[in-house]
């Protein structure tokens, strides 16, 4: 099972817990996936935060808040401070925003805010680009964790980018690395698992799921399968054909 | 005095930003930030208001 910062987690699965149709479908996603760890934000306070607390404490799982909706190296630290206090945890996923329609990171502000947060304390789960540079600078910042985004946030489009994502894979092999962000199905999911990711953050596939609860086992399966096959070590692919059954011994019947 | 919490004006006569939670009735578990900095729950006892503050009080909420 994955390790991020010195602490191991029960599933490979990482699990919003936005957008569900109810707070017991939100529950029962996370008991029908075994997910391990629960990613939850903070927002303006209107009467619902206590409840939502209460209802995340129940899951279980460890929680990783994130700094979502930040657009600048100061909002994202401050929103920091703040997700310490309230979750009593030095782990946060940071989200720095660059831009507005495919919410892909701002990485200049994202290395910026990941090197002041480690000086700080914080333990640093960068939503980032499949950038080798961006990444190495990112591990130089002091991050231990590494979460490149497979497609835009809520496209559910999979992993646009393979090869990067692989190359990442191979540039980085003693960082745990989790494909953050555009799975749309449990295949996208055990394609990143089959590359040998650590784990899998996604939450709109599930949540918008017409059955979330089903979902969420689904994307279970999925990953598990995925690094079963993983430690299996697969075949390399080719492109030209390759007889699996023996030629020789083959009747002579034309 | 005037001060902007979680960006509507409010009348106040709480003095500190401890006194404004127990005012506004928010729950324990939330986090503060004034004027764009984060305050600690330590230190709201010792954070004045000051008339145009602005005030943010946050609480876990949904995520991704």
């Amino acid at each position: 099972m994955p390790v991020f910062y010195g602490v191991e987690v029960g599933s490979a699965l990482m699990l919003g817990t936005a957008q569900y149709p109810s707070p017991a479908t939100l529950a029962g996603a996370f008991r029908s996936s075994g997910a391990g760890v629960a990613t939850v934000s903070l927002r303006r306070e209107a009467g619902g935060g206590q409840d939502f607390w209460a209802l995340v404490e129940g899951l279980g799982t460890r929680v990783l808040p994130n700094t979502a909706g930040c657009h600048s190296v100061k909002e994202a630290v401050t929103t920091a401070h703040m997700a310490r206090e309230v979750f009593g945890t030095r782990w946060i996923k940071l989200e720095v925003i660059g831009h507005a329609d495919t919410l892909q990171p701002d990485v200049v502000a994202l290395l910026e805010a990941a090197r002041i947060l480690s000086e700080d304390g914080f333990d640093v789960f960068p939503y980032c680009t499949e950038d080798l540079t961006v990444c190495g600078r990112l591990v130089d910042a002091g991050c231990r964790v590494l979460m490149p985004w497979g497609a835009p946030i809520g496209s559910g489009l999979g992993l646009n980018n393979p090869y990067g994502l692989r190359s990442l894979r191979a540039h980085f092999p003693e960082v745990p690395l989790v494909v953050d962000a555009g799975i749309g199905l449990p295949s996208h999911a055990a394609q990143a698992m089959e590359m040998g990711f650590d784990a899998v953050l996604l939450n709109t596939a599930v949540a918008k799921a017409g059955d979330p609860v089903a979902m969420a086992r689904a994307f279970a399966l999925a990953i598990e399968a995925g690094r079963a096959a993983c430690l299996a070590d697969p075949m390399p692919a080719r492109d030209m054909a390759a007889p699996s059954t023996p030629v020789i011994g083959k009747a002579f019947l034309s | 005095m005037t001060i902007v919490l979680n960006g509507e004006s409010r009348e106040t006569r709480a003095a500190t930003l401890a006194d404004l939670l127990h005012e506004a009735g928010f729950g324990p578990r939330v986090a503060t930030a004034r004027n764009g900095s984060f305050v600690p729950a330590g230190q709201r006892m010792a954070t004045a208001l000051q008339d145009g503050d602005r005030i943010e009080v946050v609480a876990p909420m949904q995520g991704g």
